[in-house]
């Protein structure tokens, strides 16, 4: 009875699990099948149909999409100096964000990574890792209390007779610093706490003093984990258009411009759109020489 | 217009939705049309497809589909103590179905679907919507409240063409001039005090962030450089538009934010942040409710304003709960109360009997005409002068919005 239950319940699973066995392509294309799919119909096919529509222009009345094929949006993305001005402006406010990041992160990982007490460094880095739980919103909106006038940098500048830096693209810079900086400490601190520790010892040994260590043995191996970071810190802040609405002053970065051309151009902010998209990927390229991708 | 609006927009969705080539046609015919006969029979250079009013009512439909400001129908889901839907949908049997718009953009957008029978729009939707088809002239002796509508909202540039409605008015407001009454000494009088003398003010000058902003340039410029002829400051040739745009830059260098947020305006006015600039009266009541040193006034030169007008669809599945529904929110007690829960002025007269706080209609100006006489209502730029100059051609609401980009860096 069981055993001729068993037979039949067997048969077809073992069948097909012997095609799968002598078959490895026919188990690899099922396997990759569902997530190919999501790449490429969801990922790819909506940044491709936004590159398509790039091309595409408006009645300038009523802002109806009209597809016909034109490249007068990127041309006037190259031509017109504003747009140019704008992307330069992102590119560089993302660029000083990850500088910055990695700057204020690598002390504090080295710290959590290496000096603090074994038993403290999980904490630190929940300590770390708390300010992403709050909301995006609450935390920038901080920031333009204290940056505002008569504020928190006010007060605290005050005794040296300074005043803060006031609304605008410093201000920017410093909130996302300040919302992007978790993503660089992490790499770096696990990287410093791989760390072998012989490596320091023989670096000592050998007779380097604590710079010498840190230039030819710490830095080295610590570099992708910060071009690591600083895929983060600079995607995330090239895209960002929020902060700089609410501490920005009257900034303006990629994103604005893609929004305020969202209803009434579609094909611009789509043009637009693919700014970053490039910037990132040549981004990307540029990190990957450093290995960073394997580290993330 | 819009307290919430600029706060949803950071979620407001990438609509990109069906769009009716037939809507395309018949706006594309329009505009040829607009063009070609030199603006012979409307004053206004708009020439609407010719479509009927509905001639009498008939029986309700049951439900009602509505594209409003965020505000504009409450039924009591943000807040109980807010509802002026469920008396309604008893009263008529017409089950409302509103839908919140971010933009007058996506009101346009959202109407052109054909899905929805009435919406709330503004004076920069309310013309495409009339020039493109969508939107269906207004039988008024349907609407019995409209017989106690402010006459200055009535046969507007904004929501009428030849003397035809194309809507019911539902409330306006002023682009007010506020300013810091510590900093800001004198008082000002006048809207040099944003352009011509803002540099007093460097880094602490607002003004609002949206391409229709333009025409209070304009509006200046029309008061203190009469040789540059402005009668309209939303029909602008390009000599006009030029004009404002240049003084809107030399502005910029000068302005600390532009704001679109109305919480971000009072803070930046609590702070000290923004000391100078434009405002809502609602705006200013908070401000000075929540302690700020602040003074709104309309400047000798008049002043930009925006009128909001419930306009039916040409392609409205519920006409009859639509006109019922126009009906019942400019119904004085109504009225009265989406008025003062949004800060603005109500169109009907009797509703100022209505209002909680009896001195609200003396607050907004409700039923001052001389003070609406100064005041030019928002209107969409378009390629035909509203002016009625055939002459020349008026830079279109698009070019502004590429113009608004390029003003602030």
């Amino acid at each position: 009875m069981t055993s001729t239950a068993q037979a039949a319940g067997r048969s077809p699973v073992r069948r097909l699990a012997g095609t799968l066995h002598r078959r490895p392509r026919l188990r690899l294309s099922l396997l990759l099948t569902a997530p190919l799919l999501w790449l490429a119909v969801l990922y790819l096919g909506s940044l491709a149909v936004l590159f398509v529509s790039a091309f595409w222009t408006t009645n300038s009345f009523t802002s109806e999409v009209v597809k016909v094929w034109s490249t007068d949006n990127f041309h006037a993305l190259f031509t017109t100096p504003v747009f140019r001005q704008v992307i330069l402006r992102s590119i560089g406010v993302a660029l000083a964000v990850t500088a910055l990041s990695a700057v204020i992160a690598f002390p504090v990982a080295f710290y959590t990574a290496r000096i603090a007490k074994p038993k403290w460094r999980p904490l630190l880095v929940v300590a770390i890792l708390t300010p992403l739980w709050a909301s995006y919103l609450v935390k920038v909106y901080a920031w333009r209390l204290i940056l505002s006038q008569g504020g928190f940098a006010d007060w605290m500048l005050k005794p040296f007779g300074l005043s803060g830096p006031g609304f605008g693209l410093f201000a920017t810079i410093i909130a996302l610093t300040y919302l992007w900086l978790p993503y660089m400490i992490l790499p770096i601190h696990t990287a410093l706490e791989q760390l072998p520790a012989n490596l320091l010892d023989a670096s000592a040994d050998l007779g380097a003093r604590a710079g010498r260590t840190f230039r030819s043995v710490v830095v080295p191996m610590v570099l992708p984990s910060v071009a690591a970071g600083s895929v983060f810190t600079f995607s995330l802040s090239l895209g960002d258009y929020i902060t700089v609405q609410i501490v920005g002053g009257k900034t303006q970065l990629i994103g604005n411009l893609v929004y305020s051309n969202i209803e009434l151009n579609l094909p611009m902010a789509a043009a637009l759109g693919t700014v970053p998209v490039v910037v990132i990927v040549l981004y990307l390229l540029a990190m990957r020489r450093t290995g960073a991708l394997s580290s993330l | 217009m819009r307290l919430n609006r600029t706060l949803q927009a950071p979620h407001s969705s990438l609509v990109s939705g069906a769009r009716l080539v037939a809507a395309v046609a018949v706006l594309l015919a329009a505009t040829a049309c607009g063009s070609s006969d030199s603006g012979s029979s409307s004053a206004t250079g708009l020439n609407p497809p010719d479509l009927k009013a509905q001639s009498k009512l008939g029986k309700t439909e049951g439900q009602v589909n509505l594209v409003a400001w965020a505000g504009y129908v409450e039924d009591g889901s943000n807040d109980p103590k807010v509802d002026w839907v469920g008396d309604f949908e008893k009263q008529t049997g017409c089950q409302v179905n509103s839908k919140v718009a971010a933009s007058s953009d996506e009101m346009v957008k959202l109407m052109k679907t054909g899905q929805y029978d009435a919406v709330s729009a503004s004076g920069d939707a309310s013309l495409r919507l009339i020039a493109s088809g969508d939107a269906a002239p207004v039988n008024t002796s349907l609407v019995p409240n409209y017989k106690d509508v402010f006459s200055g909202l009535k046969n507007g540039a904004w929501n009428s063409v030849d003397g035809k409605m194309y809507g019911i008015p539902h409330g306006r407001g002023a682009n007010l001039l506020m300013y810091n009454t510590q900093k800001v000494t004198p008082a000002p009088t006048s809207w040099s005090a944003v352009f011509d003398d803002a540099s007093k003010y460097k880094g602490h000058v607002t003004a609002y962030d949206s391409p229709i902003y333009i025409a209070d340039a304009a509006l200046y410029l029309k008061a203190t450089k009469p040789e540059l002829k402005i009668k309209d400051p939303y029909a602008l040739d390009q000599k006009q538009f030029d004009a404002a745009v240049a003084l809107l830059k030399k502005q910029s260098a000068n302005v600390g934010e532009y704001w679109s947020d109305y919480l971000k305006e009072i803070s930046a006015f609590k702070s000290g942040d923004s000391v100078v600039g434009t405002t809502w009266q609602v705006i200013a009541n908070l401000a000075q409710d929540e302690g700020a040193k602040v003074k709104a006034l309309v400047p000798k030169e008049g002043s930009t304003g925006w009128s909001d007008t419930w306009m039916i669809s040409a392609k409205a599945k519920h006409p009859n709960c639509a006109y019922k529904w126009m009906d019942w929110i400019i119904s004085p007690k109504v009225n009265a109360q989406v008025a003062e829960y949004f800060g603005e002025a109500p169109a009907n007269s009797k509703a100022c009997a209505e209002t909680s706080d009896k001195s609200f209609c003396d607050t907004f100006h409700a039923a001052d005409e001389t003070y609406w006489k100064n005041i030019a209502f928002w209107n969409t730029p378009i390629e035909q002068c509203l002016d009625g100059r055939t002459d020349v051609k008026c830079v279109p609401y698009a070019k502004w919005v590429q113009a608004w980009t390029e003003i602030k860096g």
